[in-house]
């Protein structure tokens, strides 16, 4: 079973490299940092040119907020490589038939489930080391700056990111492409709407409304996870005194990260079931 | 028959409201080539996707080498070449033997010595290292078949096989399976083509709306044969002796013809006109022809 499941794991990311995804990838991403990394020479150079003018510890804030904006962006990217990646590789092979000799082959269902999440998991952890890992690198290099909590804030990306590639999966097995993604784009809809909605309930003390948004998040918890991320990235003052768009007035519950994790869990082993039962 | 790698008893598929295979009740043997005949829509496919695991039937059980239908392990003693050969066209052709040979649990020195001996014998060995979608369709197959030829197995499911090949493909193909049943390997042999099946298998099934409607032993002498012959004097008692043997008996201008079971039944039409005393100056038989036969048992159902 794990043999196979890395067979198939090494033929995913044999298949990005073949159709070019990971070279578009990373040409892409090298554009993102660039433009990242020349825009923060100029505001790094204002930031600390004006820096006497402010209270001590206002250019970190500032440079930690504009790390964030970027971050903001690698996570909807992430969120996006995320549902996409998944589509061709089994509701596309379903579609193809390219999957009836591999299921034919003295392998369970299973184990090519779970090869392919494993090599999507894979080259998404790629792509999120090389985005806001390259995002902070920029960051210490041109301005000086390290954001908090990145040993936190990172692996919760990487989670967030597991959620959504297994819902996607679990998708594909039933969906054709575009359905899939449309599918899986719109549970993150929900869950990022849930969030905002959670965050408004907190602010105005409605009770009902932190409920639905709380709801929301058990439904697809993505969205808690990226605000655990981005509280845990921010300076204590920044968050606390909710200063920017990326700082949660309702913190997700560290409970949340169990229970993503028992998400992924159960949602793929629900993707093995509906894999294994459908007719191919 | 020889001890059975196939045997299914009233599989039965319903989509929704539609019944794709009523009841698929047959035997294969070992070492046997079986044809699956049947016209578009008779539910060949899903009947084999059914007997490889891919489609869980609704009703009906069946058993492949000896375990049931989708039985992991028993799935490394079958082979499978699909309608189409629908691989990774992104892979050249060795490395997608090579991810197959990987999943059947073959070491990589094994694999990659079969892989060149395959190459050679489905005569790809100077395209292997193209990729996929850069084949020609008769390419694809040649390779499809070499995917499921690698383990060796015990039993393989061809479906459409010769689809999209040249002549000297379809030699290929034919030759193939030849040396398959000279091995003892059974194929399912699943096509259109009326006269590559009538080459290539010794049993066939007609399939007619999931159903099997016939089945026709062709090698040997088994199958349906018309016999001619010339003989005098032709009288009531003869014919009526001839009809115990065989049926559709009619005679015309001296000549008496009717069908028979099997070549076997032309030396007892022999034996019983001589003791009769008869003058026999010719007795010839031909078998009736797989198209013929089958155009007769489409229409009939048709008919029915």
């Amino acid at each position: 079973m794990i043999r196979a499941a890395l067979i198939v794991a090494a033929l995913t990311f044999h298949e990005a490299r073949r159709r070019r995804l990971l070279w578009v990838v990373l040409i892409l991403g090298g554009a993102f940092l660039l433009c990242f990394g020349t825009g923060l020479h100029f505001i790094a150079a204002e930031i600390r040119s004006q820096a006497h003018r402010g209270p001590a510890g206002a250019d970190k804030m500032a440079l930690n907020f504009i790390v964030m904006a970027a971050l903001y962006a690698v996570n909807f990217l992430i969120v996006m490589v995320s549902v996409l990646v998944p589509i061709e590789t089994l509701s596309g092979e379903i579609a193809s038939g390219a999957i009836e000799t591999l299921a034919t082959k003295p392998v369970p269902r299973g184990a090519i489930v779970i090869g392919k999440w494993l090599g999507c998991w894979g080259l998404i952890a790629m792509y999120v080391a090389l985005l806001a890992g390259g995002v902070l690198l920029v960051s210490r290099v041109v301005g000086r700056f390290t954001p908090p909590g990145i040993g936190i804030g990172l692996p919760l990306m990487l989670l967030e990111a597991g959620v959504l590639l297994t819902i996607s999966m679990a998708a594909g097995t039933r969906l054709a492409g575009l359905s899939n993604g449309a599918t899986a784009f719109g549970l993150y809809g929900l869950a990022f709407l849930g969030g905002w909605i959670e965050q408004a309930g907190t602010i105005l003390g409605n009770a009902a409304a932190r409920y639905i948004g709380i709801l929301a998040s058990l439904l697809v918890p993505s969205e808690s996870l990226w605000q655990l991320a981005a509280y845990h990235m921010q300076h204590p003052l920044m968050r606390d005194l909710q200063m920017t768009p990326f700082s949660p007035a309702s913190v997700p519950s560290p409970s949340m990260v169990g229970w993503a994790c028992a998400h992924i869990v159960v949602v793929l082993a629900f993707t093995v079931r509906l894999f294994g039962r459908r007719d191919l | 028959m020889s001890e059975p790698v196939i045997e299914s008893r009233g599989l039965r598929k319903v989509y929704g409201g539609t019944t794709a295979v009523h009841d698929l009740t047959l035997t294969v043997g070992r070492g046997e080539v079986f044809g699956f005949l049947g016209p578009n829509g008779a539910g060949k496919t899903t009947s084999m996707k059914m007997l490889l695991g891919l489609v869980r039937p609704t009703a009906g059980a069946a058993r492949v080498l000896g375990a049931g239908v989708g039985d992991v392990k028993a799935r490394a003693g079958i082979g499978f070449l699909p309608e189409h050969c629908r691989f990774h066209d992104w892979l050249t052709g060795r490395e997608l033997l090579t991810f197959h040979g990987r999943l059947y649990g073959m070491r990589a020195e094994a694999l990659a010595a079969r892989i060149d001996e395959l190459l050679v014998r489905v005569e790809m060995d100077d395209d292997a290292d193209r990729r996929l979608h850069e084949y020609s369709k008769g390419m694809r197959q040649r390779i499809g078949l070499a995917q499921a030829l690698l383990n060796e197995p015990k039993l393989v499911f061809l479906d459409e096989p010769t689809s999209g090949l040249d002549p000297m493909g379809v030699l290929l193909v034919r030759d193939l399976i030849r040396e398959l049943r000279a091995k003892g390997t059974a194929v399912f042999l699943n096509s259109h083509l009326l006269s590559e099946v009538e080459v290539t298998c010794d049993r066939v099934a007609f399939v007619r709306r999931g159903r099997v409607v016939r089945e026709l032993v062709l090698a040997g002498d088994g199958g349906r044969v018309d016999v001619e012959i010339k003989v005098a004097p032709i009288s009531a008692p003869l014919l009526e002796g001839l009809a115990r043997l065989g049926t559709n008996v009619r005679h015309e201008e001296g000549i008496v013809r009717l069908q028979v079971d099997g070549e076997d039944r032309i030396a007892e039409i022999t034996r019983f006109l001589v003791e009769r005393g008869a003058a026999v100056y010719r007795i010839a038989g031909r078998r009736e022809s797989l198209e013929s036969m089958f155009l007769e048992l489409m229409e009939g159902e048709g008919a029915a």
